[in-house]
């Protein structure tokens, strides 16, 4: 009974919780609290979110060390602005060279380009996966690095459908919060009903030690491809929800300098933990903009605090990535999802018992 | 193309591809030990150039003596990065250490950002290295020649290293197999140390010579090369100095003739080391010159 009792009382607390979010985005949403900024990070945050939950799937549920987020983002950003942008606006983009014939008449609605974006990311996942994927860790790693970079040099270079270094401009840009907060929350649960089914259990069985997971049957060219393709899929959703926030695309923005950012965030959330991924997709992202005022001259009692100046941010930045990586490798979650126990435990001041494994499988 | 300008090439090729060399080195021999890509050679290689535009430029010393500074200061660079950021995590899983790899390098960078601003600064010009020669039609710099000289005696040097004295000696035997190493006796921590000393030492010398190619200093400047000269390690055989070089080389070489002969794919330049890391790693992951692992249980 007390059990019961237990379960449905956390159900309650879930869906106060749940409602009290919504809430808090409904108003957002309608203008009443917030400003066009709050939006933004919030919406960008979402956005992180869903890729770096993706990338957690590839990295820390199936122990891929994929480096490649950047590339695939490249590809949905790239569909959506190629095809989401008014045929009557293109002649003033594509002004030095014109766009390709055989894209230059179509135009698709948001959400086809948008999924088309995901599933040219996973169709170029899995052509880059099959010979790929047969490396090990570190190789896999610099592999696909170098993937995402021929994605960005390619994208740069195809002067007719990309318009090159000139980038796309005048995305149309959707008009409210819940196209990011929706594509995220049904991605999320997506991804963790893939992870809770006989897929995820292969993947994680390939994370803790391929030869055993092979030796029980699993097949782990096809596993691994497949989680690979799945994660460069929403990848490619996100990389199509910045082209949409940010009304503009270019290829600079893609450096894979980016991918790191979700690295930082797969590392503080625990490799292998949804929700605290999702959490330090707001920690990091809505922490980035905080630490802006590193950037700002700083004056304090007339004197002006000389190490404030353009730059000091990053490098904060990678301080706390550095931290993070030395002292606490677990990150916020370690392979733990977050559970109303676990909250109770902290604020009882019971430390919750020691998290043996060392994070994600290399 | 005429001839001269093939010649021309040729030497361009053979020069990049020296400096690639000389960097590879690095890569090939902190992964030949500790199977870590390390990320932020490329930028002890940024930081190396840096430091010589303060030298000459700044404190306005003569080159040989901001070349041997700047040697010390990247030494004393790498072997900081391995205490601080590779040492605790001997024992991590291979994944975290990869993590503090590309952590440090990230962290250079913006660091060299912050601190030097993004905007270029010029390498000061060394004379005897920016002195052009010339051979009939063909106009070449002191450096294009000079670089792949340096790059030769320095292998020999390495290889000596390696080959021939105690260390080199504990090198080879941590990079057969770490733990019996350790447990014969060798002091791992100095081996893992004079690792990054000679790499970084190679990078400084790198780091100058390419300045006096390219005389644009910039905080990112190291990524591309650094990429670019893992690649040449794992093409060579990784954990093969003699492989790092050959690898160096034929990437160099394979560069520089893209540009000349088709010149319509320059914009891909960058890609080509990637395209040959991926055709390697399907036809012969070992490499040119590498020795054929098998995986155990």
């Amino acid at each position: 009974m007390m059990k019961i009792e237990k379960k449905e009382n956390n159900l309650l607390k879930n869906a106060v919780l749940i409602l009290i979010f919504a809430a808090i985005i409904v108003l957002l949403d309608l203008d009443i609290i917030g400003d066009n900024y709050v939006r933004r990070v919030l919406n960008l945050a979402a956005i992180y979110a869903i890729v770096s939950v993706s990338m957690n799937l590839v990295n820390g549920f199936t122990g891929l060390f994929s480096l490649g987020q950047a590339g695939f983002m490249a590809i949905g950003a790239y569909t959506v602005a190629v095809f989401t942008v008014p045929v009557e606006a293109r002649k003033a983009i594509f002004y030095i060279v014109p766009q390709s014939p055989l894209v230059a008449n179509i135009e698709l609605p948001f959400f086809v380009a948008l999924i088309l974006g995901g599933l040219l990311a996973a169709l170029v996942a899995i052509l880059i996966g099959m010979p790929v994927l047969r490396l090990k860790s570190d190789y896999l790693a610099i592999a696909t690095l170098g993937f995402s970079e021929i994605i960005r040099i390619v994208f740069t270079n195809m002067k007719t459908i990309t318009n090159g270094a000139l980038g796309i401009k005048s995305i149309p840009q959707m008009p409210t919060m819940w196209v990011f907060f929706g594509a995220m929350i049904i991605s999320v649960i997506l991804i963790v009903l893939l992870i809770n089914s006989s897929y995820g259990r292969a993947f994680k069985a390939i994370r803790e030690d391929d030869i055993a997971a092979e030796a029980m049957g699993i097949n782990l060219f096809k596993h691994k491809v497949l989680s690979f393709a799945i994660g460069a899929f929403f990848a490619g959703i996100g990389g199509g929800l910045l082209a949409s926030l940010l009304g503009t695309v270019d290829p600079k923005q893609f450096y894979f300098t980016m991918t790191y950012n979700f690295l930082l965030i797969i590392v503080l959330g625990g490799m292998g933990s949804i929700s605290g991924t999702v959490i330090a997709s707001f920690v990091v992202t809505v922490g980035l903009e905080v630490l802006r005022f590193f950037d700002d001259s700083l004056v304090l009692f007339g004197y002006e605090v000389p190490i404030f100046r353009a730059g000091f941010r990053m490098v904060i930045f990678s301080i706390l990535l550095m931290i993070l990586v030395l002292f606490f490798r677990n990150g916020l979650m370690g392979q733990k999802e977050l559970s109303w126990k676990m909250v109770g435990d902290f604020f009882n001041g019971k430390k919750s018992p020691k998290n043996n494994r060392k994070g994600g499988a290399a | 193309m005429t001839f001269e300008v093939f010649m021309q090439q040729l030497a361009n090729g053979i020069s990049i591809g020296s400096l690639y060399a000389l960097l590879a080195i690095g890569y090939t021999m902190v992964y030949g030990i500790l199977r870590l890509i390390n990320f932020a050679h490329g930028d002890i290689f940024m930081m190396s150039a840096y430091f010589m535009v303060f030298g000459m430029v700044t404190f306005g010393l003569p080159w040989y003596v901001s070349a041997a500074i700047v040697i010390v200061a990247a030494v004393a660079l790498g072997v900081l990065i391995e205490k601080a950021a590779y040492k605790s995590l001997r024992d991590a899983p291979r994944m975290s250490i990869m993590i503090s790899a590309i952590g440090v390098s990230f962290l250079l960078e913006n660091l060299a950002t912050y601190l030097f601003t993004g905007v270029p600064k010029g390498f000061p010009d060394i004379d005897i290295l920016t002195r052009a020669i010339s051979f009939g039609n063909v106009s070449l710099s002191v450096a294009t020649l000079v670089t792949p000289v340096v790059t030769i005696i320095l292998l020999f040097v390495v290889l000596f290293i390696t080959n021939k004295t105690k260390i080199g000696m504990a090198m080879r035997a941590v990079s057969k197999d770490f733990e019996t190493a350790r447990l014969m006796g060798i002091n791992i921590n100095r081996v893992i140390s004079t690792t990054f000393v000679i790499g970084s030492a190679l990078a400084a010398v790198g780091a100058i010579l390419w300045g006096s190619k390219y005389p644009s200093v910039i905080p990112l400047m190291g990524v591309m090369p650094g990429l670019k000269c893992f690649i040449a390690a794992v093409l060579g055989g990784i954990g093969n100095t003699t492989g790092a070089v050959l690898g160096g080389f034929i990437l160099g070489m394979s560069e520089i003739m893209l540009v000349s002969f088709l010149p319509s794919l320059t914009g891909y330049r960058d890609a080509i080391a990637f395209i040959i890391l991926i055709i390697v790693l399907i036809v012969k992951p070992t490499g040119l010159l590498g020795e054929k692992v098998t995986d155990k249980v």
